[in-house]
């Protein structure tokens, strides 16, 4: 019972991140490359993204605040954050990055650097918010045991 | 994992394929690295690095997937090395069928190191570093995947030999490939390499017999002369400078005045070599082709050719030819020559009328041959310095009616891995099994690529061609063409790839104010070790 519910909340969890939009497709290529040779694959792939990302994120950060107005590095920088959201597929967390390399994109216009500042926010958040639910996610993975693998069945 | 034989491997494919992922992206290096385990390739990972990135590019990646990158199409990148693989078993046979056909699949000199037998390259290059993983098939040890690339039928002058003696004993009219193919018996030769060369004969011979109606004064080269001599030199030439020029077209002389040559068939592309063009006379025809180099990785510098053999060159006397100098005749309308010649680096002393330079990494040599009955100068330009004896080199007396040159025209052979940038006058070899013809004429039909790639080479041949014609002229300072009415023929003289050479002898009015295009990277080792190369009269290096 306990199980079957957790696995319901699982299913829920993995539903919503979908419906979102915070994954996208990419995850469940993931998912299938899991398999017995590497049975945590995904967990450890999210990890490692995580990581890596934060480091991106705080280099980001530091840039934006050193020179606010250096776009075409912003943008670099940008850029591969995005890309390696796309690895996971955390889908919103890209379209947050485009909508900020857009205004890199324009750069000088009136308010640029407020308008690059608040959509890097967002990019902010949600790295902050995906990375949350994905840990509660392979939690209660961890919980609902390997035999419950998530699968396509959560969508 | 100990190298298997490239054999063997085609048969273990696309199982145990060695995967090189390269990705900055932490993250990713480690999904590939997943996805391909899965397709059983092997994988070895890196961390992107600029550098190491773009060696892969160089080294001619074959595919790029963009990201996000899926299984299906991973599981397909097998097919680009087993195609390499098939491609490069060819050759190696080849190779190995053929002593004195200088396959060159390496530009570089390392090609003793290379492994034939492995090294199925497969990269793919990634367009943007982010966005695309490179992947690297093969093995690794491989230092230079991109000259596996292309491997091409030298047409060396036995080769040849054996060519015309087939044609003649089937008889132009009849003659077709596949028989040429079977009189000739040479293994390894396909039916594709037979009809390329077919045609660059048949175009090389009815250009010679327009010449030679034109001509007025007969100077006849005996074809045999040219044969024998050129034989030597021709395998002189294309064995010296060839290691980089895997064809080397002969001209054989068959009518009486005219010595054919032929130029290379697209193989040619491959090497840059100065073709040279000797203008003789009118019926002279010769162009030797310059002998295309497969893979040159390290492009041979173009040498020009030039052979001012002293006076004693073997074939001398054709030089009997009243032709007159050449050299000198840029403006009289008489055979002109034409040097199509790349520098190296781009200097260029003129000669007289020509200017030629000397590519600079290698030492070309340069080789006019004048006619016996002027003082041959002989001249072997190792490097620019040289090249600027040659243009003291007083052209040999217009009274000399039998100088002959031997102007090398740079053809543009480009290797596979060579692309030829005429705009600067300077040829850049990528490893991107480029072929570049340059030539005179906006012919470019030469540079078939049979065995190779030819995407990349078109682009860089139809590019090349205009600018022997037209920018000539706006080239830079260095190049100087001198362009030559009549072609001398060579007998046997290898060039690399002077596919041009049809091309030359067909245009020569156009080439008046052909500037010679002097590639730096051409190899002029291509071009025969004038020492040697009992003089060939009308030389015709590619």
């Amino acid at each position: 019972m306990d199980r079957s519910s957790l696995q319901r909340q699982l299913a829920n969890l993995k539903k919503s991140l979908f419906d979102q939009g915070n994954l996208d497709e990419q995850f469940y290529q993931l998912e299938e490359l899991q398999d017995d040779a590497s049975p945590n694959f995904v967990e450890e792939v999210v990890t490692l993204f995580f990581r890596d990302s934060s480091r991106l994120v705080a280099n980001i950060e530091q840039a934006i605040e050193k020179c606010p107005r250096d776009y075409v590095s912003l943008d670099a920088l940008v850029h591969q954050l995005k890309d390696s959201a796309s690895s996971i597929g955390a889908a919103k967390m890209m379209k947050d990055c485009t909508v900020f390399r857009e205004y890199c994109d324009k750069r000088n216009f009136e308010g640029c650097q407020t308008l690059c500042l608040r959509s890097f926010q967002k990019v902010k958040n949600e790295h902050s918010t995906l990375r949350q639910k994905l840990e509660n996610y392979f939690q209660l993975l961890r919980q609902v045991g390997p035999a419950e693998k998530a699968t396509r069945s959560g969508k | 994992m100990e190298r298997p034989l490239f054999y063997a491997r085609a048969e273990a494919f696309p199982a145990g394929l060695r995967v090189l992922v390269v990705d900055d992206d932490p993250t990713w290096l480690k999904i590939l690295e997943k996805m391909l385990r899965k397709c059983s390739y092997e994988v070895m990972s890196i961390d992107g690095e600029t550098s190491r990135v773009m060696k892969g590019v160089q080294h001619g990646a074959c595919d790029y997937l963009l990201k996000p990158v899926r299984m299906k199409e991973l599981k397909n990148i097998w097919q680009h090395v087993y195609r390499k693989k098939m491609h490069e078993l060819k050759e190696i046979q080849t190779h190995y069928n053929n002593e004195d056909i200088n396959i060159l699949r390496y530009g570089s000199e390392d090609l003793d190191d290379r492994n034939l037998t492995d090294g199925i390259t497969n990269i793919s290059s990634a367009r943007k570093r982010k966005d695309v993983d490179y992947k690297e098939f093969g093995d690794q040890e491989f230092g230079d995947p991109s000259r596996l690339k292309k491997a091409r039928v030298v047409w060396s002058v036995d080769l040849h030999q054996k060519f015309v003696n087939a044609v003649n004993q089937i008889g132009l009219d009849k003659v077709g490939p596949k028989k040429i193919l079977d009189l000739m018996n040479v293994p390894g030769l396909t039916r594709e390499n037979v009809a390329s060369h077919l045609q660059k004969y048949r175009l090389y011979l009815s250009r010679l017999q327009k010449q030679s109606e034109d001509s007025t004064s007969g100077g006849n080269m005996p074809s045999d002369l040219i044969n024998n001599d050129n034989v030597a030199n021709f395998e002189l030439a294309s064995s010296t400078n060839m290691q980089q020029c895997s064809e080397h077209t002969k001209f054989v002389g068959t009518s009486e005045n005219l010595i054919q040559g032929i130029i290379d068939d697209a193989h040619i592309g491959d090497i840059k070599k100065i073709v040279p063009v000797q203008v003789i006379e009118s019926e002279k025809g010769l162009i030797s082709d310059i002998p295309s180099s497969q893979n040159v990785n390290s492009v041979p510098q173009l040498s020009a050719l030039f052979s001012f053999k002293g006076m004693t060159p073997g074939v001398e006397e054709k030089a009997r030819e009243p032709t007159t100098p050449k050299h000198q005749t840029l403006h009289d309308g008489a055979p002109r020559m034409q040097f199509m010649h790349y520098p190296g680096q781009g200097n260029c002393t003129m000669l007289d009328d020509y200017s030629y330079l000397s590519s600079s990494d290698q030492d070309h040599q340069v080789s006019f041959n004048l006619s016996s009955s002027s003082p041959v100068i002989s001249t072997t330009v190792t490097n620019e310095k040289d090249m600027k004896d040659l243009s003291e080199m007083k052209p040999v007396p217009t009274d000399q009616r039998n100088a002959h040159f031997a102007v090398v025209a740079p053809v543009a052979c480009m290797t596979g891995s060579v692309s030829l940038q005429i705009k600067h006058g300077m040829v850049h070899s990528q490893d991107d099994g480029a072929i570049c013809k340059l030539d005179g004429s906006p012919n470019t039909k030469g540079c078939s690529t049979e065995q190779i790639d030819n995407q990349e080479c078109l682009p860089l041949t139809s590019e090349f061609s205009p600018k022997s014609e037209a920018e000539l002229d706006s080239l830079p300072g260095d190049l100087h063409l001198c362009s030559i009415q009549k072609f001398g023929c060579f007998e046997d003289v290898g060039f690399g790839g002077a596919e041009n050479l049809q091309d030359i002898i067909s245009t020569p009015d156009t080439q008046v104010q052909n500037d010679w295009y002097i590639s730096s990277e051409l190899s002029s080792d291509y071009l025969y070790e004038t020492v040697d190369y009992p003089l060939i009269d009308e030389c015709l290096f590619a």
